[in-house]
């Protein structure tokens, strides 16, 4: 099966066709999606492998098995020496990493496009063949205990963070850390890397995207041969995942620590994923709205310009994931305002924005930035390949990745207030404030 | 049989790719110089100024003025308030972004073509009539206060801080570039004006371009982005010599890891030898896997997420600094692995193999960088701010295929010091004396 689609082939009042980029789609015999993205302003090409497993998909007692084996997929292989892989990309002038999500787990390099077959060797070999010895996993459960160690227990925010999801999630694994609770992490090893490997990394768990100066014929005939000779794993099943019973109790946490340079008040709402196109759309042009601008957004407007009383305020919707989309506010206020007082001022400001409706020249100036997002979109090879890597991951169709411009664009101004009770029911929602102890006592 | 493939392939990877950017000088009426991007094929436009000076030309008495200024351009110009710029700014869709660091002031922007005229006016009221309105004033300011009581809480900024402050005492690279919480409480309007009349002038700008349209469209367009700018700003202050004692400092922070800066002096921009230690900093620190020092610290021991080094030339000194986190308990360990790099390197050097490999790849990712009208807008500015020539895209890759091992060497004596380091550790470290 094949599709080819026009990227963004939107009527735009500005312009024709020309700017276009073709993006195609396939799959190979294995099971292993495919796309390409045509752009061919510079002799480059990124090429990312997907798999469609993440954190949410761990074993119990084993969190962050899922980014130690995206670290571990750096050792060697039967046929390649541990780092040989990034060495290999780099003497061939490319830049590689890896990154890892709750649903999923890519792989990516920026090559000159001509090194593309030799990027796709490698990366089929290590999608079966990854051989893990002591010496490899044991510094490596090191280097992600340091990892947590700098990026989450020396930021008070990132530790919060974790507070607050998993307070919001009462079963599912989108409430445990990506990068595992540190008393998890430290039991981690090879054997159990090899395992989690075993049951994901597979071509039908797979999705191929290439973006850049290539064509979508030459693109899968090198994906064919490098690619399609591994076996589908049949025994792919993915992992069921613990659902959310009914929230009927609103949860609300404090957190203090020294080291808070300004204390906020966050709160995070369970919400619909991208799946539910309709009310994606207009929980976008919600967050868009009352959060979007630093300086016209209803909030900003609201809080700062009227009120004085927020330094900064935010609302932002993410539905790029399987289960479960969020929608979180927070406010941090200015000094002498509590964050009691804060709290209050925010769902004030929501409530009066419930009442007073969307101002419509602010609704327009919004739809024009989407429309103009497309196309400042295109110039970002690397964004756009994510966003496909990301869409299809998660289960969304090509179709709906590529409509969602247009779903955007038909949200009337009623859907956006209508989308905004969602704010009124605390049962679903987590408030958390993070604050220094007394600060009497430490000034 | 794959291994030996892809050694084979690792020997005979040759001809890198040619950065194939065609950069056009353009000269305009009033005698603007832009380099000069065209690319067609998305319709819209990226055009970077960058302004030397920056927040060097702060007055002791005025710590932050710049970044606070630069804070405040796209918060009213003209006859528009803040809410009636960003309204203007919305309706046409451009994004504009301000910036103040220690040796410039920048602007970018992006704006489709079917609107540029009005951007670019836009643009221009922001940089000749920014009202520094007192409301916008104040709600600025405690934004940047805030920003700086956060920066005083975290590891990284503060060994930042106190690395500068050991490396260039009296200097204004010793200073905090956004000032303090209570120098920038203390600003007035008149500082700002000061600040706006000291770094944004037409003497010191550098234009960089790319995206939809041409050099003769172009040129008057840049013009009215200049109307009104003056010629000449602010004196820019002297050299920053570095001045940092070899030894350690001490901060103490409450948690589980340490933040170590490290460093001592190290090579100008303009140096002949500078081509030759970039080179030879990215086999040791440049940031990458299998670079000397992640092999040692995180590849070999798991001591680290990262670490790496840098030449910090700036405009106005430099020195060659690294920096990581580690645990607590590994600090000691740590210091004394970077100092036994430090010996190898000098007694040592760097292998033959090591330098083919490095400029393999230096060479086949440089045309990576020139990835989109935004990043190719920055470049071409920015390679102007740092002194090249035009054609150096073009001869950039020959320049470090031409280093030898010999050179390199000879670079890496001059270049690292073992008993010159300087470690400020902020954190509470364990295993050092």
């Amino acid at each position: 099966m094949r599709f080819f689609l026009a990227a963004f082939g939107l009527a735009m009042a500005m312009s024709g066709a020309a700017w276009a980029q073709t993006v195609t789609h396939d799959r190979l015999d294995n099971g292993m999606e495919v796309v390409v993205i045509e752009d061919r302003r510079a002799p480059v090409a990124v090429h990312m492998v997907w798999y469609r497993v993440g954190a949410a998909d761990e074993p119990t007692l084993q969190s962050g098995i899922a980014h130690y084996l995206e670290h571990l997929m750096f050792k060697g292989t039967d046929e390649l020496e541990p780092g040989e892989f990034s060495a290999v990309v780099e003497a061939n002038g490319g830049r590689d990493n890896a990154f890892t999500s709750w649903d999923y787990t890519g792989y990516f390099q920026r090559v000159a496009a001509d090194r593309l077959g030799l990027m796709m060797q490698m990366e089929a070999d290590r999608m079966t063949d990854l051989t893990l010895s002591e010496e490899e996993w044991r510094p490596e459960r090191d280097v992600i205990l340091n990892e947590r160690g700098q990026v989450v227990e020396s930021q008070p925010g990132r530790v919060f963070n974790e507070a607050m999801l998993a307070a919001l999630y009462k079963a599912h694994p989108y409430g445990t850390p990506i990068i595992g609770w540190r008393h998890e992490m430290e039991t981690l090893d090879g054997d159990k890397a090899k395992a989690f490997y075993r049951q994901h990394y597979a071509p039908n768990n797979a999705i191929l995207v290439v973006a850049g100066d290539v064509s979508f014929d030459e693109v899968m005939e090198l994906a064919r041969t490098h690619y399609g000779p591994i076996p589908a794993n049949p025994d792919l099943a993915p992992q069921q995942r613990p659902m959310e019973p009914p929230h009927l109790a609103e949860r609300r946490l404090t957190m203090e620590d020294a080291r808070v340079g300004t204390p906020y008040v966050s709160r995070m709402y369970l919400a619909p994923t991208r799946h539910d196109t309709e009310q994606a759309a207009a929980l976008q042009m919600l967050a868009a709205i009352l959060g979007g601008s630093p300086t016209t957004s209803v909030l900003e407007r609201k809080l700062n310009f009227e009120q004085g009383v927020a330094l900064s305020e935010w609302a932002n919707y993410s539905g790029m994931s399987r289960d479960y989309g969020m929608f979180s506010i927070g406010i941090a206020p200015v000094e002498g305002v509590s964050l009691e007082d804060a709290e209050a001022a925010l769902d004030e400001a929501i409530a009066s924005f419930i009442r007073d409706g969307v101002d419509p020249e602010q609704f327009d100036r919004v739809r024009h930035q989407i429309r103009a997002s497309e196309i400042y979109a295109l110039d970002d090879m690397q964004g756009r390949a994510r966003q496909y890597g990301v869409g299809l991951s998660i289960g969304l169709s090509v179709p709906e990745i590529e409509g969602w411009i247009d779903a955007l664009d038909a949200v009337t101004p009623d859907q956006v207030v209508e989308a905004a009770n969602l704010l009124l029911d605390r049962r679903s929602s987590v408030t958390g404030y993070l604050t220094r102890p007394d600060t009497e006592v430490v000034n | 049989m794959m291994m030996r493939s892809l050694v084979a392939l690792f020997l005979l990877v040759a001809a890198p790719l040619r950065a194939e950017v065609d950069i056009t000088p353009v000269t305009t009426q009033s005698g603007l110089d832009a380099w000069l991007v065209e690319e067609r094929s998305i319709p819209f436009i990226a055009v970077d100024l960058i302004f030397e000076g920056g927040a060097t030309l702060d007055p002791e008495s005025a710590l932050g003025a710049t970044a606070l200024m630069a804070a405040l351009l796209n918060e009213g110009a003209g006859e528009m308030d803040a809410q009636s710029f960003a309204i203007a700014t919305e309706e046409l869709a451009a994004r504009f972004s301000f910036d103040a660091g220690r040796d410039t002031v920048s602007v970018s922007a992006q704006f489709l073509t079917e609107s540029a005229p009005e951007a670019i006016a836009l643009l221009n009221t922001a940089l000749t009539q920014p009202r520094f309105d007192a409301d916008a004033l104040e709600r600025v300011r405690a934004q940047m206060v805030a920003s700086l009581r956060r920066d005083a809480l975290d590891p990284n900024s503060i060994a930042s801080r106190a690395f500068a402050e050991a490396a260039y005492p009296g200097h204004p690279y010793a200073r905090p570039s956004e000032g303090t919480p209570e120098s920038v409480a203390a600003l007035t309007r008149d500082d700002l004006i000061a600040a706006h009349q000291g770094t944004i002038a037409r003497d010191r700008v550098h234009i960089g371009v790319a995206g939809d349209i041409d050099a003769a469209t172009l040129a008057p367009l840049l013009d009215a982005l200049f109307e009104g700018v003056p010629e000449a700003g602010a004196p820019i202050p002297g050299r920053a010599e570095f001045a940092a004692e070899p030894g350690i400092t001490r901060v103490p922070f409450e948690g589980p890891q340490s933040v170590i800066a490290f460093g001592h002096r190290g090579i100008p921009r303009d140096d002949p030898d500078f081509t030759t230690a970039f080179v030879v900093n990215e086999i040791v620190g440049g940031g990458r896997f299998g670079t000397r020092l992640m092999s040692e610290l995180r590849e070999e021991r798991g001591l680290t997420y990262g670490v790496g080094a840098f030449l910090a030339s700036g405009f106005l000194g430099e020195s060659y600094q690294g920096r990581l986190s580690a645990s607590n308990a590994d600090v000691g360990q740590v210091i004394e692995l970077i100092r036994a790099e430090w010996e190898k390197l000098v007694t040592d050097g760097v292998t033959e193999e090591e330098l083919a490999r490095i400029k393999t790849y230096l060479t086949g990712a440089y045309p990576l960088r020139f990835d989109g009208n935004g990043a190719i807008a920055g470049i071409m500015a920015s390679m102007q701010f740092q002194g090249f020539d035009i054609d150096y895209v073009n001869i950039r890759n020959d320049l470090i295929d031409a280093v030898t091992l010999e050179e390199a060497n000879a670079v890496a004596q001059r270049l690292y010091q073992p008993d010159a380091l300087r470690f400020v550790i902020v954190g509470q470290p364990e295993g050092i004396n």
